[in-house]
């Protein structure tokens, strides 16, 4: 064989080698693309940090009063005598959204029947630990700011935190 | 009998049949080999395996309802929208106003059925025997199958949109939350960060990838119509066909021991 014809050889496997190498490395690219494709950018969901009105705006008492306005914004705002505490509206169980209850006093999920105070302890039905708590704070126009994006745990020792309480006295 | 044979002489009959009248085994075979629908099959079945009492017919039903599944499901997508201000009110018009006022029934009768004999029928090649060798593949492509099937219930559960179903795909997806490396809860997530951010998150991760939203929502039913109509069915389609043509290949229906 002689030289130009090997050389012609070498550089047809070269360039089929790389063609072959530059088509996988597309379809790779593709590939990923279809997975990323799935993950969208903006979901429309609520916003996890809002106000939900001025600390005057809620009735206590000494176990706490649940507030239910902002149930469809998956949190429940507590104020006990001594100031506030933000549930989810997550039953720890499996995820379902308990009722509070009023005459009974207690969270009631509807699913498995997990109950909580209104501490959201649990002490009844299928519930592993307490429902969580967001951070609620005071925002600069005095009304209270809840953040989703902070959660706190009883189990974990969390509910010590300063932000997951906020203290305010009760005065009528 | 002229008539008959100036048809069966004709050019567009020969173009479709590529054989005699099967009346013997040559033609019978052909009978079998040259059409699409059929070559899957094999082209003889042994006497047990046509026997009721060997074969309960289970995996033969269970194709009848993956075809039952699949027109009655085609006929319900005229009308259901999967939409969250309609998909309720659509359901309940494929009962009230819609003639056959059943087909949604049939639909749902028919999946539940086509689980009942897909476990009868890997019950019955377990009990004979079948999924040994040469046929251990064959069963893997089942269990696949099987896996299918009941992701077809799963996700055809959400689309009716009531509170049954939004809160047994939210309890069902939360699972999701705890796979290894892919879910937020899941083990070893926590490891996938780039500096301090976390990789895998609630917004991220394998779940969130499923719903198409952090919680079960307008993107979820979107999805799961999807999956329910399309993917899942073409992917057990396919596996169907892989099914069947191992089952000739890998020397027809087991024989009695």
């Amino acid at each position: 064989m002689s030289e130009t014809n090997d050389k012609g050889r070498r550089s047809f496997l070269a360039a089929v080698s790389t063609g072959w190498a530059l088509f996988t490395a597309a379809s790779v690219a593709g590939l990923g693309m279809c997975v990323r494709f799935l993950f969208p950018n903006d979901t429309f969901e609520p916003a996890t940090k809002f106000k939900v009105g001025y600390p005057g705006d809620f009735a206590a008492s000494s176990e706490g009063i649940v507030d239910k306005r902002y149930k469809t914004r998956g949190i429940w705002i507590v104020r006990t005598l001594d100031g506030f505490f933000v549930l989810s509206t997550v039953c720890t169980h499996l995820g379902c959204t308990p009722n509070w209850l009023e005459a009974e006093k207690k969270f009631k999920c509807p699913c498995h029947g997990s109950g909580f105070y209104s501490s959201g302890i649990n002490f009844e039905g299928p519930a592993p630990r307490p429902l969580e708590r967001f951070k609620v704070s005071l925002a600069a126009d005095g009304q209270l700011e809840i953040d989703k994006g902070k959660k706190y745990q009883q189990e974990k020792g969390q509910w010590d935190d300063p932000e997951s309480f906020l203290k305010m006295e009760y005065s009528v | 009998m002229s008539l008959m044979k100036f048809i069966t002489d004709s050019q567009i009959w020969k173009s479709i049949f590529r054989h005699k009248y099967p009346d013997n085994p040559r033609d019978q075979a052909l009978a079998v080999l040259s059409n699409v629908f059929l070559h899957l099959h094999p082209i003889k079945v042994r006497k047990s395996g046509v026997r009721m009492s060997f074969t309960w017919c289970m995996g033969g039903l269970t194709f009848f309802l993956f075809l039952v599944e699949t027109i009655t499901g085609v006929l319900l997508m005229f009308y259901y929208r999967p939409v969250v201000e309609y998909a309720y009110n659509d359901i309940k018009a494929l009962r009230d106003h819609v003639p056959i006022g059943i087909m949604r029934e049939l639909h749902r009768w028919g999946a539940h059925l086509m689980v009942i004999t897909v476990w009868l029928h890997m019950l019955r090649v377990f009990l004979t025997g079948s999924y040994k060798p040469p046929r251990e593949f064959n069963w893997n492509v089942g269990v696949i199958l099987l896996v299918l099937t009941l992701l077809l219930s799963f996700t055809g559960y959400l689309l009716p949109w009531d509170q049954l179903a939004i809160w047994a795909i939210t309890v069902g997806t939360n699972m999701a939350r705890a796979t290894p490396l892919m879910g937020h809860e899941g083990p070893g997530a926590a490891f996938i960060q780039l500096g301090d951010v976390s990789l895998v998150t609630a917004g991220s991760d394998v779940r969130f990838g499923l719903l198409g939203s952090k919680t079960v929502g307008a993107a979820t039913l979107l999805r799961f119509y999807v999956l329910h109509c399309i993917a899942v069915p073409l992917g057990a389609g396919l596996l169907i066909a892989v099914h069947f043509w191992r089952v000739r290949k890998d020397g027809g229906i087991s024989g009695p021991m």
